[in-house]
C-alpha cells in the first residue's frame, strides 16, 4: 500500500493538517502536499479511468506531465474537469471527483471495452463508423461522443464564478522555469543589469535538483536554491512569479505565461488566474526534461510509476506509493530512486537494468545498501488490476519467455530523460537527436528567430540537453550571460556555480521490454497512457502504410491528449521508427504547440465577460431609453432602441403604434448614432465627387445632397446626407454601422492614392447627440421650443441652419428618411438628454411619442428608401437600385464608375429593385426568393429574385416588400411565386417600389 | 438651460486604484504639419504649451497638448472656452493647411490614480507602463481591452484616459474589474 513515512517530505508541514474529500470520501493530507501526494498517503492509489478501454489508472507523474490522475475539482460555479492531481496543491474543503467511469470508480461498466480491445485497434472508429453515411449523425456520432470524453463539461446553465485578467509585461530577459537552472540563468542575465522576469510553474524554487541531489559550490542544493532566490529577489530588475507557466512563445519575442493565482486559496481575493502577455528581447527555456516511461506489458497498472516521480513523492512530501517495490532501468538515474526509497525503510526487491552491463557508481552504491541488482533484465509483465501485485522478470534480449515472479505493490521505472522542448519549439526552434542520450534537444544552430533574423529564443540546462547537476549550471550560465548581452546587457564575467553530482554511466535505449517482446505482450504495453495507446496500435499504423508521425498521431491518438503526450512521444515514434525501418530523426516528431500545458478559456478571456464581454456604445439618452420600454437592438456595437413597449403591450403593437403616430402626429427618433464625418481642405470638394457617385463639389454652402458611396468595384457601400458646412468644410452622414468604416476608406484613398490632395478628416459621430423630429407636428414643437426659424421658406427642405432651439445651441437639418416634414437637431452630446427631455415636454400637446428603429424601417420602405444592409448586400451596385439619378454624368471619374460599366455590371439581367405586394396582404417572409419556370442543374427550382425587405405597413394596413427581381421594372403587375421556410407559397405582385405619398408632398411642407 | 452633463456624470469608485469619471474637458483635434508655422502659432497660443514630442503630453490643469500622431495633435483647453478658442486657432492658422474641430463632448475622461494605477492600466493596454517604460509626461494613443483609448501620465503618478463618450460606461466597468480587490500584481 502506499502511505505516508514518519519522515522526509521537504514540502509539506505536518503541523497544518488539511481535510479534503475525493469522490465524496473525506480524506486528510497536510499542508504543501499536492492532490496527488495527499491520496497517495490515503492509499488513493487508482486516481481514474483510462479514456477507451476504461482501465484503472494511478498516478504515473509528479508534475505537469502527469496523464492519468485527472479529476473534475470543485462543485457547482467552480466546477472544473481535467484538472491534474499532480499540479493540484491541496487545500482545506478540496472536493475532487474521478472521472471516466460509470457507475463508480472502483466498479465500472465501460471497462468491459478492455477485454474488447482486440476488436477497437487504432484506426477502429475510422473504420466501423465510415458507412452507412446516415449513421453517423444519427448514430454513430450520438454513441461516441457518450462514451468518449474525459471530464465533464461543466452544467451548461452554470456560470464561473471566478474572475480573470490580463497582464501587459516587457521585459529584457524572460526566463521560462525556475528550477536551478532558471535561477542561475536569471542570475547571468540579471548581473549584467538588464530587466529579467523569471516564471516558474510550480509553487516552488529549485525544480528537481533538490531531490535528486548532488552538491552546488560544495554546500546542499537545497542552501544554493534558498540563497540565490534570495539574491534575485533582493535584484531590483528581476521580477519573479511562482504558480505561473511559461505557455506559449510566439513571434517577436511574445511569450504568454499562465499564472495561477488563486486555485490553491479559492477564498482569496481577486481574480483566479492571469494571462501574461510578455514581450521579451530575450527568452531563455529552462524547461527541464521528463522522464520517459518503459513500454512493457501492465506498464499501467496502478502503482507502476516514472522512478523521479517515486522518488518526489518520498523526498517532497514523505510518501511512499509502496512498500516493495521493484524498478526498471535503462539508465544510472533511476538507481537514486531505489537509494531513496531504501533509505526511506521501503523494500526495494530488485532493480532491473535493462544493460547487460548494469549501471555505475550508483549501481555500486545500492549494492552496497543491500538492494538486488539483475543486469540485462526486463519486466515481461506487470500483473494486477487495480493494482500492482506482481512483476515477471525476464531478459532484455528476447520475447519474454523463462520469466521469473517477484511480488511486490509498486514498479519504478525509466527510460531515460527528454528535454522539455515545447516551448523552444512553439516558434520553430529545430531539434537535434543526440545518440548518446537517445532524445532530442534544441538546435542552437536553427533557433526561432526574430525579426532581425536572430535567434530570440535559448535553451538552458536540462532543456537544453545538460543532464548532469554541473553541466546544468555551465549551460545556463552561460544561456543566461548570452541572452542578457543580445538583450543589451553590460559585459559581465560573474564565475559560475560549481555543481557536482554522482558520474554515471551511459544509458541504452529501450523502446521496448523485452526487445522482441511478442504480441501478447505488445498489446498490453501503453505507450500514450491517456489515450489508451499500445506499441501495437502503432506497429498496426506502420503496417497500414501511416509512415508519416503526424498521420500516425491522428490516426492512432497517440499524443492527442491533454497531456499531448508529454510521456509518450519520444517512445511512441521510436516505435514508429523501428517499424518503418527508420532512423528516428528521420521520422522526426510532432509539431510542438502552445499551450505547454491547457490554460483556463476564462484566463484566455480575461475580463472580457458578463458586461464588458463586448463594448456597448451609448448615446446620451441611452438611460432614457432603457427606462422607456426600449426593446434594444445592437447596431453595430451601438444599441438602438427597437421599439419602446408600453406595460402590457407586444413589440408589434408598440411598432404598430408607432409607425401610425409618426404619420399622424409627432415622433422622435435618437439618430444620434448616425455617422458623421467633417471632411475639410481646399481639395475637400473634388476628394467627395471622388468618394461619391454624385456631385459634391457644386452643393451650395446651407444646402444638403443625399449620396450614395461605392467602392472601386462598384458595389455600394454606404449612403447618407451630406451637408456643405463652409467653402472648404463639408459633413458628411454615414449610416450607423458605417461611420468607422467609412472614415477608414476616406483615410485609406487619402493616404495611399491621393496623399497630396489637401484634405482631412475627422469623425466627429459622438459630439453630437441627434435627434429626428417627424411628423406634421414637428414644426410646431420646435415652434413652440422657440428660437431659430423653422418655416418652410427659412429652413426649406434639404438645407440646414445654425442656431438655436429652445435655448440649445444646435445646427437643423430638413431631412427626412421618412417621408414625413421632419428635423434632424443636432446638438453637444452633453446636452442631448436635456434636448430629448425638452422636445417630449412641449411635444405633449402635439402627441409627442418617441419612435424605433423598426418604425424608422417601415416609414423608410413605405416610402421605397433604400437601406444600406437590406437592399444591398455588397453585390448591388446602384443601378440595380433603379439610383441613376444619383450617379452623376458630368464627372469625369468616382470610385466605382469604371467598375459598374463592365459587362456583368451593365447586363440588362441583373436582378434590379421593385415593389412586392402579397396578393392576400399578407407579409413576405424576409430573405425569402423569388423562384421561375424550370430547374437548374441541380435540380432545384430557378431563382428569379428574392425579398430585400419586408414589413407589415400599420398605416396601409398590409403587408409591403421590396426585392431585387430579374427585369422586374419591366414586370409591373406581374404576380411571382416565393416560397417560404413556413410550408408555405406567397404570391406577390410586382409595383412600384414606393407604397405611400408617391408625390413626395408630405414632406416638403 | 440646463448644465452639460459629462458621459457617466463624476462616477468614480475604489478598489486598488481610484477610478473617476472627471467632468467635461474642452478637447480640439488638430490635423496638420506639425512644423507648420501657423499650426504651431495656433496650437501653443491656445495652450500657452511647447510643442509636444512623440508621444509627450504637456499639460497644465485643463489646458495642454497631446501628441496624437506626425500629424495630429489633442489640444486641451477649459471646456468653456473650446468656441472661443477654434476662433482664435483659425485666427493663427490663417492660410494654413489644417483643420481644427471641436470633439469636447465626443470624449469621455477618466483619472486613475493611487499606487497601483500602473497595473490597472497594464491589464488593459498593450503598452510597457513600468516605471522605467512610461514617465510623468509620456502619452499613448492605444488601447483598453477592446476600444480606442489614449493616455497620458501627470507629475503625481496618476493617468488620465480619454475615451469615446459612447463606451465610457464599459471603460469605467472595464477599469473598476482591473481595480478589483485583491487583483494587485506586485510587478512594478
Amino acid at each position: 500500500m502506499s502511505n505516508r513515512l514518519s519522515k522526509l517530505g521537504r514540502l509539506i508541514d505536518r503541523s497544518k493538517q488539511v481535510t479534503f474529500s475525493f469522490n465524496g470520501t473525506t480524506m486528510r493530507g497536510f499542508a504543501g502536499d499536492t492532490l496527488a501526494s495527499a491520496l497517495l498517503a490515503n492509499d488513493q492509489m487508482m486516481m481514474g479511468r483510462s479514456f477507451k478501454y476504461h482501465r484503472p489508472r494511478g498516478v504515473v507523474a509528479s508534475g505537469a506531465e502527469e496523464p492519468n490522475a485527472l479529476v473534475g475539482l470543485g462543485e457547482g460555479s467552480k466546477f472544473e474537469p481535467n484538472q491534474r492531481a499532480t499540479t493540484t496543491e491541496l487545500f482545506d474543503g478540496l472536493k475532487a471527483q474521478s472521472q471516466n467511469h460509470w457507475p463508480n470508480l472502483d466498479f465500472d461498466i465501460g471497462a468491459v471495452n478492455t477485454h474488447l480491445a482486440r476488436f477497437l485497434p487504432a484506426g477502429f472508429y475510422y473504420k466501423m463508423f465510415i458507412h452507412p453515411q446516415p449513421f453517423w449523425k444519427h448514430i454513430y456520432e450520438p454513441f461516441i461522443r457518450k462514451s468518449a470524453g474525459l471530464g465533464k463539461a461543466p452544467d451548461a446553465e452554470t456560470r464561473d464564478a471566478d474572475t480573470y485578467e490580463h497582464f501587459y509585461a516587457f521585459t529584457d530577459v524572460l526566463v521560462i522555469g525556475g528550477g536551478v537552472a532558471g535561477l542561475q540563468a536569471a542570475k547571468a542575465a540579471a548581473v549584467t543589469g538588464v530587466k529579467v522576469l523569471l516564471v516558474e510553474q510550480t509553487a516552488h524554487w529549485g525544480g528537481r535538483a533538490p531531490v535528486d541531489g548532488g552538491s552546488i559550490d560544495d554546500g546542499p542544493v537545497d542552501k544554493f536554491v534558498e540563497q540565490i532566490v534570495a539574491e534575485l529577489e533582493a535584484m531590483d530588475n528581476v521580477t519573479m512569479r511562482l504558480r505561473c507557466m511559461g505557455a506559449g512563445i510566439y513571434d517577436h519575442g511574445y511569450a504568454l505565461s499562465y499564472e495561477r493565482l488563486t486555485d490553491h486559496a479559492p477564498h482569496a481575493a481577486g481574480p483566479r488566474h492571469r494571462l501574461w502577455r510578455i514581450r521579451a528581447k530575450q527568452i531563455v527555456t529552462a524547461t527541464g526534461a521528463i522522464e520517459r516511461p518503459l513500454s512493457f506489458a501492465g506498464n499501467d497498472v496502478p502503482g507502476v510509476m516514472l522512478a523521479s516521480a517515486m522518488r518526489d513523492y518520498v523526498v517532497n512530501w514523505g510518501v511512499t506509493p509502496g512498500e516493495r517495490v521493484v524498478v526498471a532501468t535503462n539508465n544510472d538515474d533511476a538507481y537514486r530512486t531505489a537509494i531513496t526509497l531504501k533509505n526511506a525503510g521501503v523494500d526495494v526487491l530488485r532493480i532491473l537494468d535493462a544493460r547487460a552491463s548494469g549501471g555505475g557508481a550508483l549501481a555500486d552504491e545500492a549494492r552496497a545498501l543491500g538492494i538486488r541488482v539483475d543486469p540485462g533484465k526486463a519486466i515481461a509483465k506487470v500483473s494486477g488490476g487495480k493494482r500492482v501485485k506482481e512483476v515477471s522478470i525476464c531478459n532484455q534480449e528476447g520475447i519474454g519467455g523463462a520469466r521469473d515472479e517477484v511480488d511486490c505493490d509498486a514498479v519504478a521505472m525509466s527510460g531515460g530523460w527528454s528535454p522539455v522542448v515545447h516551448l523552444w519549439s512553439h516558434c520553430g526552434g529545430k531539434l537535434i537527436w543526440d545518440e548518446a542520450q537517445a532524445h532530442f534537444r534544441p538546435d542552437p544552430d536553427r533557433p526561432p528567430l526574430g525579426v532581425d533574423g536572430a535567434g530570440f529564443v535559448s535553451a538552458a540546462g536540462s532543456a537544453n540537453g545538460a543532464l548532469a547537476l554541473g553541466e546544468v549550471l555551465s549551460d545556463a550560465h552561460a544561456t543566461g550571460l548570452a541572452a542578457a548581452k543580445t538583450a543589451g546587457g553590460k559585459a559581465k564575467r560573474p564565475k559560475a556555480p560549481n555543481g557536482d553530482s554522482t558520474t554515471e554511466t551511459p544509458m541504452e535505449p529501450v523502446w521496448l521490454m523485452p526487445a522482441n517482446a511478442d504480441t501478447p505482450l505488445r498489446m498490453k504495453s501503453w505507450l500514450d497512457f491517456q489515450n489508451d495507446v499500445k506499441v501495437s496500435d502503432v506497429q498496426l499504423a506502420a503496417r497500414e502504410g501511416y509512415e508519416s508521425v503526424e498521420h500516425t498521431k491522428r490516426y492512432t491518438t497517440l499524443g492527442m491528449a491533454t497531456d499531448q503526450g508529454k510521456l509518450s512521444n519520444i517512445n511512441g515514434l521510436a516505435i514508429l521508427a523501428d517499424s518503418l525501418n527508420a532512423e528516428i530523426p528521420q521520422v522526426g516528431t510532432t509539431t510542438f504547440r502552445p499551450p505547454y500545458t491547457p490554460i483556463s478559456m476564462g484566463a484566455i478571456g480575461g475580463e472580457a465577460r458578463g458586461k464588458v464581454f463586448q463594448p456597448i456604445r451609448r448615446t446620451p439618452m441611452h438611460d432614457w431609453h432603457d427606462r422607456n420600454g426600449a426593446d434594444w437592438e445592437p447596431v453595430g456595437l451601438w444599441r438602438r432602441a427597437y421599439a419602446y413597449q408600453r406595460p402590457g403591450e407586444s413589440v408589434e403593437a408598440a411598432v404598430n403604434r408607432e409607425v401610425k403616430n409618426t404619420r399622424e402626429n409627432l415622433g422622435l427618433l435618437d439618430a444620434s448614432t448616425l455617422g458623421k464625418l467633417i471632411v475639410k481642405g481646399p481639395d475637400a470638394g473634388r476628394f467627395l465627387d471622388m468618394m461619391y457617385t454624385n456631385m459634391m463639389s457644386t452643393l451650395k454652402q446651407g444646402k444638403c445632397r443625399y449620396g450614395l458611396m461605392c467602392s472601386e468595384n462598384g458595389f455600394l457601400i454606404d449612403d447618407g446626407v451630406v451637408a456643405r458646412i463652409d467653402e472648404d468644410t463639408w459633413l458628411c452622414h454615414t449610416t450607423t454601422g458605417g461611420a468607422e468604416r467609412i472614415h477608414g476608406h476616406m483615410e485609406e484613398w487619402l493616404q495611399t492614392e491621393w496623399w497630396d490632395w489637401k484634405v482631412y478628416v475627422a469623425n466627429v459621430t459622438e459630439q453630437y447627440a441627434q435627434v429626428a423630429v417627424v411628423g406634421p407636428n414637428a414644426r410646431k414643437v420646435l415652434e413652440k421650443l422657440g428660437g431659430m426659424d423653422v418655416s418652410k421658406e427659412a429652413l426649406p427642405f434639404m438645407e440646414w441652419r445654425d442656431g438655436q432651439i429652445g435655448g440649445f445651441d444646435c445646427r437643423a437639418y430638413r431631412i427626412s428618411f421618412s417621408g414625413e416634414l421632419s428635423y434632424e437637431i443636432a446638438v453637444p452630446a452633453s446636452r442631448g438628454q436635456a434636448f430629448w427631455d425638452a422636445l417630449m415636454e412641449a411635444g405633449k400637446e402635439f402627441g409627442v411619442m418617441p419612435y424605433g428603429t423598426e418604425c424608422l424601417h417601415i416609414l423608410r420602405a413605405e416610402k421605397g428608401f433604400i437601406m444600406i444592409g437590406d437592399e444591398t448586400d455588397g453585390t448591388v451596385i446602384p443601378q440595380d437600385l433603379g439610383l441613376h439619378w444619383a450617379l452623376s454624368k458630368k464627372k469625369e471619374d468616382f470610385l466605382g464608375k469604371r467598375a459598374q460599366e463592365r459587362s456583368h455590371m451593365a447586363d440588362p439581367d441583373r436582378w434590379k429593385l421593385v415593389g412586392l405586394e402579397t396578393v392576400d396582404g399578407s407579409v413576405l417572409p424576409d430573405g425569402a426568393y423569388a423562384v421561375g419556370e424550370g430547374t437548374n442543374a441541380n435540380g432545384q427550382r430557378n431563382m428569379i429574385g428574392r425579398v430585400t425587405s419586408t414589413y407589415y405597413s400599420a398605416n396601409l394596413g398590409r403587408g409591403i416588400a421590396m426585392g431585387l427581381v430579374k427585369h422586374g421594372p419591366d414586370r409591373m403587375g406581374e404576380v411571382i411565386e416565393i416560397p417560404g421556410t413556413d410550408g408555405k407559397s406567397y404570391k406577390a405582385k410586382i409595383v412600384e417600389p414606393i407604397f405611400y405619398d408617391k408625390d413626395g408632398e408630405k414632406q416638403n411642407v | 438651460m440646463s448644465e452639460p452633463i459629462s458621459a457617466l456624470n463624476g462616477a468614480r469608485i475604489e478598489g486598488i486604484a481610484v477610478i473617476e469619471e472627471l467632468g467635461l474637458q474642452g478637447m480640439i483635434t488638430l490635423r496638420g504639419d506639425h512644423s507648420d508655422k501657423g499650426l504651431v502659432k495656433a496650437a501653443t497660443g491656445a495652450t500657452g504649451q511647447k510643442m509636444p514630442g512623440q508621444r509627450q503630453a504637456l499639460v497644465e490643469g485643463e489646458s495642454g497638448l497631446c501628441w496624437m500622431s506626425p500629424d495630429e495633435l489633442l489640444v486641451l483647453v477649459p471646456y468653456t472656452e473650446v468656441d472661443a478658442k477654434l476662433v482664435e486657432m483659425q485666427k493663427a492658422l490663417g492660410s494654413s493647411h489644417a483643420r481644427a474641430v471641436n470633439v469636447s463632448d465626443a470624449r469621455a475622461v477618466f483619472r486613475v490614480s493611487g499606487p497601483n494605477a500602473r497595473e490597472v492600466l497594464a491589464k488593459m493596454a498593450p503598452v510597457d507602463l513600468s516605471p522605467e517604460g512610461f514617465k510623468p509626461g509620456d502619452f499613448r494613443r492605444t488601447r483598453l481591452a477592446q476600444v480606442a483609448a489614449a493616455f497620458w501620465m501627470e507629475e503625481d503618478g496618476a493617468f488620465r484616459i480619454v475615451c469615446f463618450r459612447s463606451v465610457a460606461g464599459y471603460v469605467f466597468n472595464l477599469l473598476q474589474i482591473a481595480a478589483q480587490p485583491g487583483s494587485d500584481v506586485g510587478a512594478f
